[in-house]
């Protein structure tokens, strides 16, 4: 069974059509990378799956539930198995690194709990874990608003990773970043899913990078789906089709 | 790039609103028969009373610890007005943010009550409160206290908006609940921008707690205008340093703390 299956989604703002009659499987431990222009549609679709946006209509199968008709409650649990990164990293600026970090634990504790910032040794422990895979750990006591993007960027990863997802949405984690930091973060993002088996979801405008690091690409085109294969299969002509111009024109610029 | 056309037009309208203005001010003053000359030759006579009268001698300070007890009891008034209005707009002012509002309703509710209380000055609620709760020290607190929920709640509003949805966002994206958000996404970004407000209103409630206090006969506004009626115009004088030197003072330390949760 596909880990997320996602059937006849549509989502408009207004009289605006988003997303029409999305269609797309990813099965576990794939790396997809969404493309397309500005305005597509992409971080719709993203936040449709975890509801951050109400679809009008479609399904949502993630583990073989419709995440479109869960209640709060249920919902709250599928959230707590799909993280997210953010391209401003959606940090709390003021606190330090390790709060951040322990933000992702939340999902699982009850309302009290997590006002009052009650935390096993455990939890703790795991995100020093995490901090130290990322290269982060002396970092830990430091305000989030000291740090650089590339720096706050693995600080939004481990508070994804410390949630155990099985799934990873990344709303263009690198879009901020300079080339360096990009490459750093997209490097630890392939991992997750190679050793960890998390499956990931990128949005992502360079096409470049969505060639190089992922299994399978899926193109978006004002709200349509354009392009579903291997990454591969992605040449000139699928690329032209995406970004909706000639792709000399689309070199040039 | 503005044309040179766009810049000329620009200049016109500047120089058209200009004259407008001043017309505008000719004009009230012709209505209200307001003489400006006059005026003017008023200011060294005013003065010269100041100095021969508001002179504080040795004498006054027999009334220092009167005083003292009087403006001592009015600090406390408004620091209580503050900060129970404060608590109060704390909740308004969550349910009112564009960031964390949950139900029109609410929103609408409490930026209705923001509103209202805020655009109306306080020495209009005193006169107002005076009518169905008296000359008691009742009244000046509950003056200050409905105009402070007007101002904080606007301001705390303001401040969540700041924050922003980003973290807002992150954070129900882990599935966390409302309130978890709210305690450790929105509260911890705002609560120093908030603390500031409330440190500025304290300072602003002092200052109106003495005209307010004249209104309903209570703390130092009532130490005031008895002394006044009195004809004891040095210790009019007394109180008014004293109340300069304490709105200084509050001024001062609000500063420094500001300076250390900022
Ligand atoms: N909250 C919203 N209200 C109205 N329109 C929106 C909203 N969010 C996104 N849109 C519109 O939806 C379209 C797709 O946006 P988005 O999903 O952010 O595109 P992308 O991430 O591919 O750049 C855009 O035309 C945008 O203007
Ligand atoms: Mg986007």
């Amino acid at each position: 069974m596909a880990l997320l299956e996602i059937r006849g989604l549509n989502k408009s703002y207004q009289d605006h059509r988003v997303l029409t009659n999305i269609d797309f499987t990813v099965e576990t431990g794939e790396f997809l990378s969404v493309i397309g222009p500005s305005g597509a549609g992409k971080s719709t679709l993203l936040r449709c799956i975890n509801r951050l946006v109400e679809a009008d209509s479609g399904e949502i199968l993630f583990n073989g539930e419709n995440i479109l008709t869960l209640g709060r409650k249920s919902l709250r649990k599928e959230r707590a198995n799909i993280g997210m990164i953010f391209q401003h990293y959606n940090l709390v600026p003021r606190l330090t690194v390790i709060e951040n970090v322990l933000h992702g634990r939340f999902g699982y504790k009850s309302t009290l709990q997590g006002m009052f910032g009650i935390f096993s040794e455990e939890e703790k422990e795991r995100a020093f874990y995490l901090l130290e895979k990322l290269g982060i750990a002396e970092h830990a006591y430091k305000r989030c608003d000291q740090l650089s993007g590339g720096q706050q960027q693995r600080v939004g990863i481990c508070r994804a990773l410390i949630q155990d997802p099985k799934l990873i949405l990344c709303d263009e984690p690198i879009a901020s970043l300079d080339p360096h930091s990009s490459k750093v973060i997209m490097d630890y993002l392939k991992s997750i899913t190679e050793e960890m088996g998390i499956t990931c979801i990128v949005n992502l405008h360079q096409v470049e990078v969505a060639q190089s690091y992922s299994h399978r690409i899926i193109g978006l085109n004002k709200g349509h789906l354009v392009f579903n294969g291997p990454n591969r299969q992605l040449d000139t002509h699928h690329i032209g089709e995406v970004y909706g111009m000639d792709t000399r024109e689309l070199i040039t610029v | 790039m503005l044309t040179d056309q766009k810049r000329l037009s620009r200049k016109w309208q500047h120089l058209f609103l200009l004259i407008i203005v001043c017309c505008f001010t000719w004009l009230s003053i012709e209505m209200v028969q307001f003489d400006f000359y006059q005026s003017l030759l008023a200011i060294p006579t005013a003065g010269l009373w100041m100095v021969e009268n508001l002179w504080i001698t040795a004498d006054t300070w027999r009334e220092f610890p009167d005083i003292m007890l009087k403006l001592v009891e009015t600090i406390l008034m408004s620091v209580a007005a503050t900060t129970i209005a404060a608590f109060i707009s704390f909740f308004l002012g969550i349910s009112g943010s564009t960031t964390t509002r949950r139900n029109g309703l609410m929103a609408g509710l409490s930026r209705g009550i923001a509103s209202v209380a805020r655009n109306i000055p306080v020495v209009a609620w005193a006169l107002i409160l005076l009518l169905s709760f008296g000359q008691n020290s009742l009244t000046g607190f509950l003056a200050l206290f409905v105009g402070t929920v007007g101002f904080l709640t606007r301001a705390f509003m303001e401040t969540i908006d700041e924050v922003g949805l980003k973290p807002f966002e992150a954070l129900t994206a882990t599935g966390a609940t409302y309130f978890q958000v709210i305690s450790k996404a929105v509260i911890p970004q705002a609560l120093p921008q908030m603390l500031s407000w409330m440190l500025f209103m304290i300072e602003t409630n002092i200052r109106s707690a003495t005209l307010v206090g004249i209104l309903t006969g209570t703390g130092i506004g009532y130490t005031f205008d008895l002394y006044y009626k009195t004809l004891n115009y040095e210790a009019v004088a007394l109180v008014t340093l004293l109340i300069i030197l304490t709105v200084i003072a509050i001024e001062l330390t609000s500063n420094r703390i500001r300076k250390v949760i900022l």
